[in-house]
């Protein structure tokens, strides 16, 4: 079925099966392998995406659930002008160690610091439960969140819509 | 790589259009909201229906309101919207309590109270909130609507009383007292429960004139605790009768050994956690509640 998705404030037209899932849609059709595929059964949170407002576990969610809303990947923090203040974070505490389950840490500390410009340390552990990191770098990721609290000036937004890519693959 | 096996997708656009999709599709089509238990069991192929009708479309499913004394909750409202409610926490801090602990926050976004619900899985903790606090179901079919008490709403482990061509459009909760808590031994951060157990309880002088007691993942029929309920009715709210009472519940309920711990384990979690639950929700009593509506 057909379907169109807005990632990154890109719109992408695919023919897809309704079976695909939208970890994989982002990955395979669309080429964005910055959302990154772990444990496959909702647990580590490798997969995080934005859907429309709010991060969501893309390998649990159909690709055609996505039909006609917005998706925000990795590649959609930060902009030209340069990286957005978590993933500034995470390079000056270091919140990275192998970097799997980096960009989904990133996503949600970006909504969570939307919703929650001063979180405490317990509102950062608390948001980022859902995903494991299998470095176990938490202290750091934690440290990293804090550094991007202390340093976001203006609440990344996520950016207009630009260009159309539109193509027919099958999954 | 899990990939669900092949099957048609229809999005629902009315609830009206939903049932009759489900009447098209017959008997192999699931209603599939958040997908965050459907999803996983088709990956696995514990479940293997023919079509999914997606019914995140239907925004009327998504409200919490209060009206004439009853919490209406749509059934596609997410967990994060249950655990945000101002208006919840208020009335039914129960739901506050459970919903923290339920999975975590990202899986909260998604997964839907009507969804809980209709999975119908042991160890769902609204389940048992919401049999506490006497919620009634509202299911709607093509021929019309009927009302289920919570408690009377499921028929086995993953089965309730929703038919076929029948879908849950609504939970409702009558106000009667905002003294409501829930207790949940897991694991770990956002794990399923071990056990758990939500209470509610009214006070009139020095008498429980209203108790109700649900539980989770202890085996206990329809999720709730009628004995024990039954033995606290009419008496004081003190703790050597809430003590009785958590021995109450553990002696009728029915866990099953598994990972989480073996049966006895279980039943003195079970005991203890009634107490808790009930002491918690007694700490909430401020004596001005409304009454039932
Ligand atoms: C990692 C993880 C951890 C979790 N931890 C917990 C936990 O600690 N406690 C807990 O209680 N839950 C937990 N859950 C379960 C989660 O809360 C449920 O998956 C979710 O709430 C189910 O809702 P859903 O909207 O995703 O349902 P779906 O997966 O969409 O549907 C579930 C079932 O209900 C049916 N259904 C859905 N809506 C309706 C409707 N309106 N009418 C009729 N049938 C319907 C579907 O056909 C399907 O059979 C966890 C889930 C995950 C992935
Ligand atoms: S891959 Fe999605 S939660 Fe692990
Ligand atoms: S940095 Fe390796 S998994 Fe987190």
């Amino acid at each position: 079925m057909e379907i169109t998705v807005t990632v990154n404030g890109q719109q992408h037209t695919r023919n897809v099966e309704p079976r695909l899932l939208l970890v994989h849609f982002l990955r395979d059709e669309l080429g964005l392998t910055g959302t990154h595929w772990g444990c496959d059964t909702s647990n580590c949170g490798a997969c995080v995406v934005w859907l429309d407002e709010a991060p969501v576990k893309s390998c649990t969610v159909l690709a055609v659930m996505a039909d006609g809303r917005r998706v925000r990947t990795v590649e959609g923090l930060g902009d030209s002008t340069g990286l957005d203040p978590v993933q500034q974070g995470f390079t000056e505490c270091h919140g990275l160690q192998c970097g799997f389950c980096t960009p989904g840490m990133m996503l949600t500390a970006r909504w969570l610091l939307d919703h929650h410009p001063d979180p405490s340390e317990e509102d950062i552990r608390e948001a980022i439960s859902g995903q494991l990191c299998r470095c176990t770098g938490y202290e750091n990721i934690v440290k990293s969140i804090q550094w991007a609290a202390e340093h976001d000036t203006a609440a990344a937004a996520v950016p207009e819509e630009s260009t159309v890519d539109s193509a027919e693959v099958s999954a | 790589m899990q990939v669900p096996a092949q099957f048609q997708y229809e999005r629902a656009t009315s609830v009206a259009h939903a049932l009759s999709l489900l009447t098209k599709f017959g008997p192999e089509s699931r209603i599939v909201a958040g997908g965050h238990s459907l999803i996983p069991m088709m990956k696995l192929r514990l479940a293997q229906p023919e079509a999914l009708i997606d019914i995140n479309g239907l925004s009327e499913l998504a409200r919490i309101s209060v009206e004439d004394g009853t919490l209406y909750v749509g059934a596609m409202v997410r967990h994060a919207d249950l655990l945000s409610s101002a208006v919840v926490g208020e009335h039914f801090p129960i739901f506050h309590d459970a919903e923290r602990l339920i999975a975590d926050p990202v899986v909260r976004n998604r997964g839907t109270v009507g969804g809980s619900l209709c999975q119908a899985d042991p160890s769902e903790d609204l389940s048992a909130a919401f049999a506490a606090v006497r919620g009634e179901a509202v299911i709607e079919g093509t021929g019309g609507r009927r009302v289920v008490l919570v408690r009377e709403f499921f028929t086995g482990p993953y089965q309730t009383v929703v038919g076929e061509n029948e879908m849950l459009v609504q939970l409702r909760v009558p106000i009667s007292s905002s003294a409501s808590a829930y207790e949940k031994v897991e694991r770990r951060a956002g794990d399923w429960a071990v056990a758990a157990v939500g209470a509610e309880l009214r006070i009139e002088g020095t008498q429980l004139v209203s108790v109700g007691i649900g539980l989770t993942a202890l085996g206990a029929p329809n999720f709730h605790a009628p004995e024990a309920e039954e033995y606290l009715l009419g008496g004081p709210a003190v703790d050597e009768r809430f003590a009785e009472a958590g021995r109450i519940a553990a002696r009728h309920c029915e866990p099953v050994a598994d990972q989480r711990g073996p049966v006895d384990y279980k039943r003195h979690l079970a005991e203890v956690l009634t107490v808790r639950a009930l002491r918690r929700a007694r700490t909430r009593w401020h004596g001005n509640h409304p009454q039932e509506a």
